[in-house]
């Protein structure tokens, strides 16, 4: 067996092909054999090595050098540099990147995948490896043979429930816009996916965009729907460049455009970027802000399927509603309800994320319960620590608890146990995380995102923060934990759109399950997750060799002690920074609450 | 992006942005945040430039710049401040928070000297912080301009900073 010294694997995802990365293959090869170099140095072709935006990329082995950027015309003077001399060429050298081959590796158990079933399988900048695999295949099946009632009746048997968050019927909603008559009508999809947490649209926008354009196709044919917008949040750069290829691509095999399939039917679609508004994933303020204005939400009814995108009918659907429409329509609705709980069919993506050891991206049937999610997808929580909690439903959702492990999941199971189902980010806790803080890190971003057109929203929210920042300080007092609980009751009921509706839901959602660490807060001052700064206590412990490194770490002075001698922490110099803790090679810093 | 932008400049940057996206209410949104992406904020001059592009009631084509501050002042990702030649975006979400985020945000402020929102006095850096940019299965994520870094620690910091110019 030949011995290589060196191997160098690049990446030939479609996002480095994109940018040369055959090129860049070859051009190794040539320079290996040109060099001499061939036998010690071995190039093979790999997937996935980083981010994939700053292609073509490549990693040398043993050094684990990773090269990124870099062209064809580069690798001469690569090879050079680093295999005849081992220099490190700092110019293609990436330090720390995003990794992302952990958001959606090979099937895990448990899954089962629909949504995403040609991420990472297809190159979504072609459309030919779509058609290659059946797309486009049910807007033929609906455009030749059905009608627009026939699809809605499709898609309502099938039992797809809205994906955006409160499962409202598909079909049904499709219904709705239907019926209603005035014209033009729009279709919109919701690609603004705001939840912290929650990356699963994204990751379809990326990977297979035409399923979500297909979808919205058909949805247009059966609604009646002649021009639509997906609505795309800013943050997601590559998600927009994709979607805008895969519309042009679309419009030239005639997908799109004017007389679809040669058929009188006309639809086309454009993106819209939004501007950084976490609001603006509302259906109402989405639709204000593809108009132009300020994304503020209004009262419904008007309902957008009556009144929407320029006061027009106007049918909104989340990402991955639209992505199941194609499977459901190729492969029947019996196919898809046969997957899933009574109420709630077919499959769910959820973004895992948090204390689990390994996190990423997940498809599974409605039905599975979280302890499967956690354990046997999840692979369990990191470092064998405890389980505490995980929050469902994104900022409007709640914490759930050990007890609701094994709730087989869906709409109904998860607004009884007081969240919900939201997009499907799933923020796993272990037993380090603090309750109290937790709540107030959400009520943070709820805060800082109401949109201010209603009061109770606007100053209730804020209120709820100052009361939580409060107890994280130390500075709780008796009441306070009523006053919190109605304050959360107050904002739910009068806020005006789902965002103050939902906002109190994971501080009520910690009180019900974690109400002994919120009076551990406010009358024993103590936080038992040992968390929140001013309640918590470096103490260096017998065990302390005197080695003298945590006193010279201290950045404020606040350790002092002989040479091996127990040192001690002086409580009232002591800012809590934790580094003593860090550098401590005896672990004889404990931090006491 | 430092001194306050030039007045041509600006005319010129407001006008391609026009062309591109046009006078149509729904682009006044793509228009700002052209203006946004070449400036690196939108400045008052450059509010009142989009005004006088499109604002003509004959043809019917409308800009208040009430309506246009109000666009500004609404979403996040426009500016009414100038920014540093880098913007460094901290994701401060709970999912990047209970993987060791707390611990980053503490050590760029540090290092940086700067203040959520702040930018340093050679107007290298602005720091912010950012919600979920969807990349949490690798957190602590933080951007530099488009630049992404997963899995970030406090060690790689001052590497990831050394970068850039
Ligand atoms: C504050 C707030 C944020 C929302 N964010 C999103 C979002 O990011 N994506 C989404 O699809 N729906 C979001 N929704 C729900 C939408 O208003 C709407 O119900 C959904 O897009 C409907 O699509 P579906 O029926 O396919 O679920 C949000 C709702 C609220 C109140
Ligand atoms: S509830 Fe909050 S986000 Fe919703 S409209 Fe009222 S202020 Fe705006
Ligand atoms: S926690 Fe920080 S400030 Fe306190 S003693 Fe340790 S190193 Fe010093
Ligand atoms: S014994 Fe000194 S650092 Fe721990
Ligand atoms: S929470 Fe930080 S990237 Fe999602």
């Amino acid at each position: 067996m030949a011995f290589y010294r060196s191997h160098v694997l690049v990446c030939v995802d479609p996002e480095c092909l994109a940018k040369g990365a055959h090129d860049v293959v070859d051009a190794m090869q040539d320079e290996l054999v040109a060099q001499g170099l061939l036998d010690e140095i071995q190039v093979l072709e790999t997937s996935r090595i980083g981010g994939c935006s700053d292609g073509p990329e490549m990693m040398v082995y043993p050094e684990g050098v990773h090269y990124v950027g870099m062209t064809a015309d580069d690798i001469p003077y690569l090879v050079e540099e680093h295999f005849l001399k081992g220099r490190i060429v700092e110019k293609f050298r990436e330090v720390t990147k995003v990794v992302v081959d952990e958001e959606l590796g090979p099937l895990r158990p448990k899954e089962v995948r629909v949504v995403l079933r040609n991420c990472g399988e297809i190159d979504p900048m072609n459309i030919e490896d779509y058609l290659a695999v059946d797309g486009y295949q049910a807007l033929g099946k609906v455009i030749g043979g059905m009608t627009p009632e026939q699809v809605i009746d499709e898609v309502t048997k099938s039992g797809l429930r809205g994906r955006g968050g409160a499962g409202f019927p598909a079909g049904r909603k499709w219904g709705l816009t239907r019926q209603v008559e005035d014209s033009p009508k729009y279709m919109v999809c919701n690609a603004d996916e705001g939840d912290p947490g929650a990356f699963m649209n994204r990751r379809v926008l990326e990977g297979d965009p035409h399923s979500v354009i297909e979808g919205m196709i058909i949805g247009a044919y059966a609604t009646g729907a002649s021009f639509g917008y997906i609505y795309c949040r800013a943050e997601y750069p590559l998600a927009v460049e994709t979607l805008n290829l895969a519309l042009t691509q679309a419009r030239e095999f005639g997908f799109l455009g004017k007389n679809i399939l040669g058929t009188d039917f006309n639809f086309d679609l454009e993106v819209r970027v939004g501007a950084g508004a976490f609001v603006c994933g509302e259906e109402t303020a989405l639709m204000a802000s593809i108009m132009g204005m300020r994304g503020e939400p209004r009262p419904r009814p008007p309902f957008p399927s009556v009144q929407g995108v320029w006061g027009k009918p106007t049918n909104n659907n989340n990402v991955e509603t639209y992505a199941n429409v194609p499977q459901i329509i190729l492969n029947g609705a019996d196919w898809y309800a046969s997957m899933g709980t009574e109420r709630s069919k077919g499959t769910k993506t959820f973004a895992v994320g948090g204390n689990v050891a390994k996190p990423g991206l997940i498809e599974v049937p409605m039905g599975i319960t979280l302890r499967e999610i956690i354990f046997d997808v999840a692979g369990g929580i990191k470092d064998g620590r405890q389980f505490k909690a995980v929050q469902t439903g994104g900022p409007m959702g709640g914490c759930l608890t050990e007890k609701h492990l094994d709730l087989p999941l869906d709409y109904e199971a998860l607004s009884q146990a007081g969240s919900m189902m939201g997009s499907g980010g799933l923020v796993v806790m272990d037993e380090n995380s603090c309750m109290v803080d937790i709540a107030r890190f959400f009520m943070d971003f709820t805060q800082a995102e109401s949109c201010g057109k209603c009061v109770p929203c606007r100053i209730g929210t804020r209120r709820i923060l100052e009361l939580l920042q409060k107890m994280c300080d130390g500075k709780g007092q008796p009441g306070d934990i009523e006053k919190l609980e109605e304050l959360c009751h107050e904002v739910a009921k009068n806020s005006l759109c789902g965002l103050g509706q939902g906002a109190p839901n994971p501080v009520l959602s910690t009180l019900a399950h974690f109400r002994h660490e919120y009076e551990a807060h406010v009358y024993e001052k103590r936080c038992p997750a040992k968390v929140c700064r001013p309640l918590i206590r470096y103490e260096i412990e017998e065990s302390c060799t005197g080695c003298m490194v945590c006193a010279r770490n201290c950045p404020v002075e606040a350790i002092s002690g002989e040479r091996r001698q127990q040192h001690v922490i002086d409580q009232n110099i002591c800012i809590r920074c934790g580094i003593c803790m860090q550098v401590c090679n005896f672990n004889s810093v404990a931090v006491e609450s | 992006m430092v001194a306050s932008p030039v007045e041509s400049e600006v005319k010129e940057v407001v006008q391609q942005a026009i062309e591109k996206h046009g006078k149509s209410p729904d682009a006044l949104i793509p228009v700002l945040s052209e203006i946004n992406r070449a400036l690196g904020y939108v400045p008052a001059e450059a509010i009142r430039e989009v005004k006088r592009q499109i604002h003509n009631p004959a043809e019917r084509t409308f800009a208040a710049e009430s309506q246009l501050y109000g666009l500004v002042s609404f979403y996040d990702m426009l500016s009414t401040q100038p920014r540093g030649r880098h913007v460094i975006k901290f994701c401060e979400n709970a999912p990047c928070h209970v993987v060791g985020g707390k611990a980053i945000w503490d050590a760029l402020r540090e290092t940086l000297q700067l203040k959520n929102g702040e930018t340093t006095p050679d107007k290298k850096w602005t720091l912010v912080t950012t919600s979920c940019i969807g990349l949490c299965s690798v957190g602590p994520v933080l951007l530099v301009d488009d630049d992404m870094y997963g899995n970030v620690t406090v060690e790689q910091i001052p590497d990831i900073l050394e970068r850039y110019e």
